[in-house]
């Protein structure tokens, strides 16, 4: 059923921490490995070995350079995935009921078997999250690894999306946001986490921790300075004349 | 927007179609028999038509009949019951007409407002869309219908009725291209707000995610074309409403109509693939393009 749920039990998501992420697209490779052979359809690549190489992807990593108006600019890569929204625009869209929002977790899933492959989920995603698989024509997106957290033939410390267990930066947090009191609730309101393209009226679940302000390096005077100012600015004796000689050649 | 040729001519045709059916309905004009024939053969050949070639670009067309399923939140699931039913309808009522002599005008009437109400629901697909600024405006359905309203009265022969509908048409289209132009910069969407670092500073991407293409660009990044915009609204405004205008304002004439409604159909055509040509959907704005 298309229609959202009015609320959810709990509401798993991640977040990502723009202050710490690299830009390794560790998480990328790593996604793309567990999903292609768990749930649903493969992520399929069209010409992977040829000249226009493309292929479905359900996390990709941007890199931005932010210029403020005084000081240096800084880069910031910036990784990217489904938001699990609770109003999210794409459930609602689906003409087939094969796009839906799971009421005990939030987790926003496609049911690949009832998809007819419209496209129109993926129009109505606002962060790109959405992929219509060439070879398979169906749609792909993140599943928070549905196949891992609640997988009890893995180690209790892999029942975490792929993505979150290899990041080597420790970039990527996966929790309950809808309990104030979980880990990752408290990680957002410490460090002012905040929603992507708030007024497309989303709300999504995921949350972005900003880069923390940069060191500011401030001009001091330096009382050693005059001391230690270069004493011959010009080559003299022997040196200056070879110094001339060279010139002149 | 990707302009995909299947959707271009879904809309164009089946908004022309729909228009033909919303006049014969009325009994505009009153025809039985064979000319009734003709009429209904036209505007349901343009309207199934059109649909058909909608499922063109499915990535699984046999799982079609799923999406009557989610009418109650979805306008594309709504587009497939109102067009079914005005299919339906129509046909009972064409039934009457060619092989009866019969106008049941309940009949008729109902399958006008349903024809009508599909062109609404396909207009509603796009203009719900809030990723696409250029889209989501009440001009879009506005646009939708006004064009098939006056293409469906040049199609029935109306030409008292077509010339003001092609004049509103044409000024809805105007009025479309203005606001339009301004959609995106209106929205207050930009890279800033996407990444959220726009408060930080002026931000530029920087490195894309990928050296290839994929998807999204593929489907939401379309720039080919956009250079040429100027020259084919243009082009399509000449085509669509002018040469329509003045051909009914000439004397009438069986070639001239014909021309007009050839005309109408090559700007509709034009005109349908600058809205998808032109539309500018928000993630290109993560990719540093529009």
């Amino acid at each position: 059923m298309t229609q959202l749920p009015q609320s959810t039990e709990r509401k798993l998501g991640l977040v990502i921490d723009l202050d710490t992420c690299v830009g390794c697209h560790a998480c990328v490779i790593s996604c793309k490995g567990w999903n292609t052979e768990n749930y649903g359809a493969p992520l399929s690549d069209q010409d992977a070995y040829g000249a226009n190489p493309s292929g479905t992807f359900l996390n990709r990593v941007h890199s931005y350079e932010v210029q403020p108006a005084e000081g240096h600019a800084q880069l910031i890569h910036f990784p990217k995935s489904c938001l699990h929204c609770e109003d999210a625009p794409c459930v609602t869209v689906c003409p087939t009921g094969a796009s839906y929002k799971r009421v005990e977790d939030g987790i926003v899933l496609v049911n690949e078997s009832d998809c007819i492959g419209c496209g129109l989920c993926a129009w109505s995603c606002p962060y790109g999250a959405r992929e219509l698989d060439q070879a398979e024509g169906v749609m792909k997106k993140c599943t928070l690894c549905v196949d891992r957290i609640y997988n009890e033939n893995l180690p209790e410390v892999d029942r975490v999306p792929s993505c979150v267990r290899t990041c080597p930066a420790g970039a990527r947090h996966f929790g309950d946001l809808g309990d104030p009191d979980s880990e990752v609730s408290k990680l957002v309101a410490d460090r002012d986490g905040m929603d992507l393209m708030p007024e497309m009226g989303t709300k999504p679940v995921n949350k972005y921790l900003p880069p923390r302000p940069k060191d500011q390096i401030e001009e001091q005077i330096d009382i050693l300075a005059p001391l230690l100012a270069p004493v011959a600015e010009e080559p003299k004796g022997f040196l200056g004349w070879l110094d001339k000689t060279l010139e002149k050649l | 927007m990707h302009p995909a040729p299947s959707v271009i001519i879904f809309t164009t045709l089946s908004g022309l179609g729909f228009g033909l059916l919303f006049f014969l309905g009325l009994g505009l004009p009153d025809v039985s028999g064979w000319i009734a024939f003709v009429f209904f053969a036209i505007a349901y050949g343009l309207s199934v038509g059109g649909l058909l070639a909608s499922t063109f670009h499915l990535g699984h067309p046999e799982r079609a009949l799923k999406a009557f399923t989610q009418w109650r939140s979805s306008w594309l699931s709504r587009e497939g019951w109102c067009s079914v039913l005005a299919l339906i309808f129509m046909g009972l009522y064409a039934i009457g007409a060619i092989f009866l002599g019969q106008r049941w005008g309940v009949l008729g009437i109902l399958g006008s407002l349903l024809s009508l109400l599909t062109v609404f629901t396909t207009s509603m697909i796009y203009a719900q869309l809030k990723t696409i600024p250029r889209w989501n405006m009440k001009l879009t359905p506005a646009m939708f219908l006004s064009f098939s309203l006056a293409g469906g009265a040049l199609l029935a022969g109306q030409t008292r009725v077509a010339l003001p509908l092609l004049l509103v048409a044409a000024l809805v289209q105007i009025l479309y291209w203005r606001q339009g132009d301004q959609a995106l910069a209106d929205s207050g969407t930009d890279l800033g707000t996407a990444t959220g670092l726009g408060t930080r500073g002026a931000v530029r991407a920087f490195e894309p995610p990928h050296t290839g293409t994929n998807y999204l660009l593929r489907e939401f990044v379309h720039v080919v074309g956009r250079k040429h915009a100027e020259k084919l609204r243009l082009i399509s405004f000449v085509l669509a409403f002018f040469v329509p205008v003045v051909l009914l304002l000439l004397p009438f004439n069986h070639l001239f109509a014909l021309l007009a409604v050839l005309s109408h159909l090559a700007g509709i055509a034009t005109s349908r693939w600058l809205f998808f040509a032109q539309a500018e959907h928000v993630v290109g704005l993560y990719y540093g393009k529009r």
